[in-house]
């Protein structure tokens, strides 16, 4: 079965890994730009990543035959740091044009600081100067609900951003609520630690529906698992839920919210997919 | 297609013998925790971990009807509070709100 990887890292991942999302359906994956795991010392060394993000990665996805997308920011875990994020913003610009570039992201913040949501708010301000969607990452453990509220109370006082190119990833039961009423699409994110287990996630969907709601494995370099989605396909089956619904989950969701970028294309596609008017 | 919004298309026999064993081992796993840490080097007072201290709350969870126990579990385990920290403390998060953090 086919299915569009929403959020992993691959820069992280090995060949492996691309080859056993090719063998279980992945046709096209939307990488955010994120943290290495440790601070980066320049904004040359930023813009490197981007380099990867853009030249390098889509070049080994496409030995699979997976499209290859992503986002391009300054991660919340380094946006503590005002003058480096500032640098980091100023050169964001120049790559924006590149092929496979959807937006600004994971953008959000971390430990919920003064300092991370000058850099967050910054970030939102450079995708509304460019017109670009946004992918949002929410706090960890018990961050999470206070940071996705205060994520959510200041995308809502920018007046030209339109919820429906913004996607707030990594909802859990307790802020699924407020990305969705609030008009943004969420994303869940399948961890076998923290997160939400595949379990919890089909739980979601069933209280709460299918639209403008993502699935991914959001795979790192931390214990996480690229293949997350064909065990969130299992567990839809093991409920009895019907292929259509699958697909709907795994292809189509993702394919409604990438789309709306003229150069995200669906495999097979010559051309860029129309614009769809935003709901 | 849409799913017909909180139902669970199994019943309830189905859903209990589908899921059963593997939460019944989860149930098994709690309790070696928690006895495992009665059986600590330092027999340190399990009470002075905030973690812990959490722990014993939601297990109260659990064992109480009413709505969603998975929603008021997670708002058990997160920080309340709502203003910014004024500097980073770490970069991790650390599985529960510490409600002594404020104190210190
Ligand atoms: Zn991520």
């Amino acid at each position: 079965m086919r299915y569009i990887e929403m959020h992993a890292h691959m820069v992280s991942r090995t060949t492996d890994d691309y080859e056993r999302m090719a063998l279980t359906g992945c046709v096209a994956v939307s990488e955010p730009a994120f943290w290495a795991g440790w601070d980066r010392s320049t904004p040359e060394g930023f813009e490197d990543y981007f380099r990867q993000l853009t030249e390098f990665e889509p070049k080994r996805a496409q030995q699979y035959h997976i499209q290859h997308y992503t986002w391009l920011c300054l991660n919340p875990k380094e946006g503590d740091d005002r003058k480096l994020a500032t640098e980091v913003v100023k050169r964001i610009p120049k790559y924006l044009d590149r092929p496979g570039v959807l937006g600004i992201g994971e953008i959000g913040v971390n430990r919920i600081t003064l300092n991370e949501i000058e850099t967050f708010k910054d970030h939102v301000q450079l995708a509304v100067d460019h017109n670009q969607m946004i992918l949002i990452h929410t706090p960890h453990l018990e961050d999470k609900y206070k940071g996705t509220k205060i994520i959510v109370d200041n995308l809502l006082k920018f007046q030209k951003l339109d919820p429906s190119r913004v996607l707030v990833d990594h909802a859990e039961e307790h802020t699924i609520d407020m990305i969705l009423s609030n008009g943004f699409h969420t994303g869940l994110t399948l961890y076998p630690n923290t997160k939400v287990s595949a379990q919890r996630a089909v739980d979601l969907v069933e209280m709460y529906g299918t639209e403008r709601i993502c699935v991914a494995s959001a795979c790192d370099w931390g214990p996480s698992v690229p293949v997350a989605l064909p065990y969130f396909m299992m567990e839809m089956r093991r409920r009895k839920h019907p292929e259509s619904l699958i697909d709907t989950m795994v292809y189509r969701n993702p394919a409604a919210f990438l789309e709306q970028s003229p150069k995200f294309m669906l495999p097979g596609e010559a051309q860029p997919a129309a614009v769809p008017a935003a709901k | 297609m849409s799913v017909t919004k909180g139902v669970c298309p199994l019943t309830m026999r189905q859903i209990v013998d589908e899921y059963f064993i593997e939460n019944r081992t989860k149930l098994l796993d709690i309790a070696a925790f928690l006895d495992r840490i009665e059986r600590s080097s330092d027999q340190e007072d399990p009470s002075k971990d905030f973690r812990l201290r959490v722990f014993r709350k939601a297990l109260d969870i659990l064992s109480e009807d009413g709505q969603s126990r998975v929603l008021r579990m997670q708002m058990l385990l997160s920080d309340p509070t709502t203003a910014p920290r004024t500097v980073l403390d770490q970069k991790s998060a650390k599985g529960a709100w510490d409600d002594q953090e404020a104190a210190r």
